[in-house]
């Protein structure tokens, strides 16, 4: 593998400075996307009316291809950053709504009527009581969309050389180097386990008050079901 | 004080939980609401801390309008306890049991502290302190549920149903603590049951409700076996409400036979030879415990060779409904009577029984009020 880590000079990056770049633009959307779905799902589980239209917009965005997405956004927010990490976040989004719902939803009835009868009110109930216990669903859904925000920066390669270490595919292209393109797939994958692993290890340390068995089985039908519904499969 | 004052609870579907219910829930003392599945029983309690807003009538405590204050506040107030203890998973015990303190702006060590006392008090290993609820058991978990709604020291404790779920030797155990407990407490409980029998364990008064939220009867266990209002209450009691009300009937004034009754060390021919002999006697040591039944003439000074007494009773602390039980067990038809210390002080066959039930029936209906002699005791 001659020159695999021999990055070509016009990138303006090292490559570790490609793999922090990538790393902003795929986390910095999923903790966006986080932050947002916080309180959404605080209102559909309020409102339980709210939850239905509420899945069905974010479905319709999950539909866009990423690169219609960005296309459309470069009007506003030009070849930026930005423009990739906008519907990376919304991605994001769609993907934690419905964990964070679903998770709230599956704490025991009894526990919610402790929780009220001992004056706990709506918000704190949420914050302290229904968000904790849903922290398995939650993180079910944030593996996915981690993993799922990670390939997706490398489109941004596309407009503008926003693709971080997506840029590596369009340059191996322009320069006849395939081990740039392999590089980046490699280096992509690794860091999407790598990531997906301390994910893992971050629900062990939130929840040591699940039975062992409840964790082994924690990995959650979010995994299963976000992944049949990745945006690429679409665009 | 609780006063439910003409209180209705209907849905918008129009079915009526509860019926125009008027009810006076005494400070110091265990209520009991009772009735099958649909009385609105659980729907009365959870309108007392308002998570259920009644279409009509007023709650009070001590006088107040419940409405007249912030809803949190309010449930802050009160303890609450639910089936299947409802605790939250992902808290230790302690802190479990500390969230009202906490909650009421208490320092996270005074709200510990609080805690770990409280977990004493509901007999639960100081050990576990730090452990979480699904490494306990169904009845220890409903000890921290009972810790946790104590543990701001509230006036009033609504308990849902609580001891539901857990298995019934658990569940004699649970209501003995909390008997143990109100006694040294003396809080204003409310207790939700289905059971009759659980109702009759724990409550100082009972609140038997029916179908379509409507009160059939609110009296002490011992008038309700005693003179049930209706039908509907008599069929709920069961068939044998005559046996269980034997348990608020004292042992106290029951007469009991001394001349059966031999220390071990007698002298057995000169017992054979009498003309009187009783049948059987009961031989007992040389301290005056029980040792077992012996036929006199018969029986050769063995003590392996004695028949067992089976348990006994004790005078005053128990009721006649267990000395009639020990009677019909009893191998000769009677129970053996002992005091505080195990020394007996008699026997007493199933018609001597028999005759003071009559007698304290005769005695009650004379007095017609309930007294305060009355024994309080499913022993």
């Amino acid at each position: 593998m001659n020159g695999f880590f021999d990055i070509p000079s016009d990138l303006q990056h090292s490559y570790p400075g490609l793999i922090s770049w990538h790393m902003q633009e795929a986390l910095i959307p999923v903790l966006v996307g986080l932050l947002l779905a916080l309180p959404i799902g605080l209102l559909c589980v309020r409102f339980n009316w709210v939850y239905a239209p509420v899945l069905w917009v974010t479905t319709v965005l999950y539909a866009i291809p990423s690169l219609a997405f960005f296309v459309v956004l470069i009007d506003y927010t030009g070849l930026s950053r930005l423009t990739v990490m906008i519907p990376l976040s919304l991605y994001s989004l769609v993907i934690l709504v419905p964990s964070v719902v679903d998770g709230v939803r599956s704490v025991p009835e009894e526990t919610n009527a402790a929780a009220a009868a001992m004056g706990i009110g709506l918000v704190r109930r949420y914050f302290q009581v229904q968000l904790p216990i849903a922290v398995p669903a939650i993180t079910a859904g944030l593996r996915v969309a981690t993993a799922s925000s990670i390939s997706l920066v490398s489109v941004g390669a596309l407009i503008g050389n926003q693709g971080a270490l997506g840029n590596l595919l369009t340059t191996a292209m322009l320069y006849h180097r395939p081990v740039l393109a392999v590089n980046s797939v490699v280096t992509t994958a690794v860091l999407a386990v790598v990531v997906d692993a301390l994910l893992v290890l971050l629900r062990r340390v939130l929840t040591p008050w699940q039975p062992p068995s409840a964790r082994r089985a924690g990995r959650g039908r979010a995994t299963t079901a976000g992944a049949a519904r990745t945006p690429e499969s679409v665009s | 004080m609780i006063a439910i004052e003409d209180v209705s609870k209907r849905y918008a579907d129009g079915t009526v939980a509860v019926d125009r219910l008027s009810l006076q829930i005494p400070d110091h003392s265990i209520t009991v609401l009772v009735g099958p599945s649909g009385c609105g029983k659980t729907t009365t309690l959870r309108m007392i801390n308002r998570m259920v807003e009644p279409s009509s009538g007023t709650i009070r405590i001590n006088g107040e309008d419940i409405r007249s204050r912030p809803v949190n506040a309010l449930r802050r107030s009160m303890g609450y306890v639910i089936q299947n203890a409802g605790l939250f998973q992902h808290r230790t015990i302690l802190d479990n049991i500390a969230t009202v303190p906490r909650l009421l702006g208490w320092s996270k060590e005074r709200a510990r502290a609080r805690a770990a006392e409280l977990m004493e008090r509901v007999g639960l290993d100081p050990g576990m302190a730090r452990r979480y609820p699904y490494q306990l058991s169904g009845g220890q978990q409903q000890r921290v549920g009972v810790a946790r709604a104590l543990a701001s020291d509230p006036p009033i404790l609504l308990m849902d149903e609580p001891f539901s779920a857990v298995d019934p030797v658990v569940r004699r155990g649970l209501q003995e603590e909390l008997l143990r407990i109100q006694e040294e407490l003396g809080k204003a409980i409310v207790f939700v049951t289905h059971d009759m029998d659980e109702a009759i364990t724990v409550g100082d008064r009972v609140a038997v409700m029916r179908t379509g939220g409507k009160l059939a009867q609110f009296a002490s266990p011992d008038e309700l076996l005693s003179s049930p209002a209706d039908a509907f209450v008599e069929e709920f009691l069961g068939a044998d409400r005559g046996i269980r009300g034997l348990s608020f009937l004292s042992t106290r004034e029951l007469t009991l036979d001394r001349t059966a009754v031999f220390p071990v060390g007698a002298d057995w021919q000169e017992i054979a030879g009498r003309a009187d002999a009783p049948a059987q006697v009961l031989v007992t040591d040389a301290a005056g415990r029980p040792l077992g039944w012996a036929d006199p003439t018969a029986w050769g000074g063995e003590v392996e060779a004695l028949e067992p007494h089976g348990q006994t009773f004790e005078v005053g602390r128990d009721s006649l409904r267990v000395a009639l039980d020990r009677a019909v067990l009893s191998p000769t038809g009677r129970a053996v009577a002992v005091d505080g210390a195990g020394q007996v002080l008699g026997v007493a066959g199933q018609e001597t029984i028999a005759a003071a039930i009559r007698a304290a029936r005769r005695q009650r209906a004379a007095d017609s009020e309930p007294g305060p002699s009355q024994v309080k005791a499913a022993r």
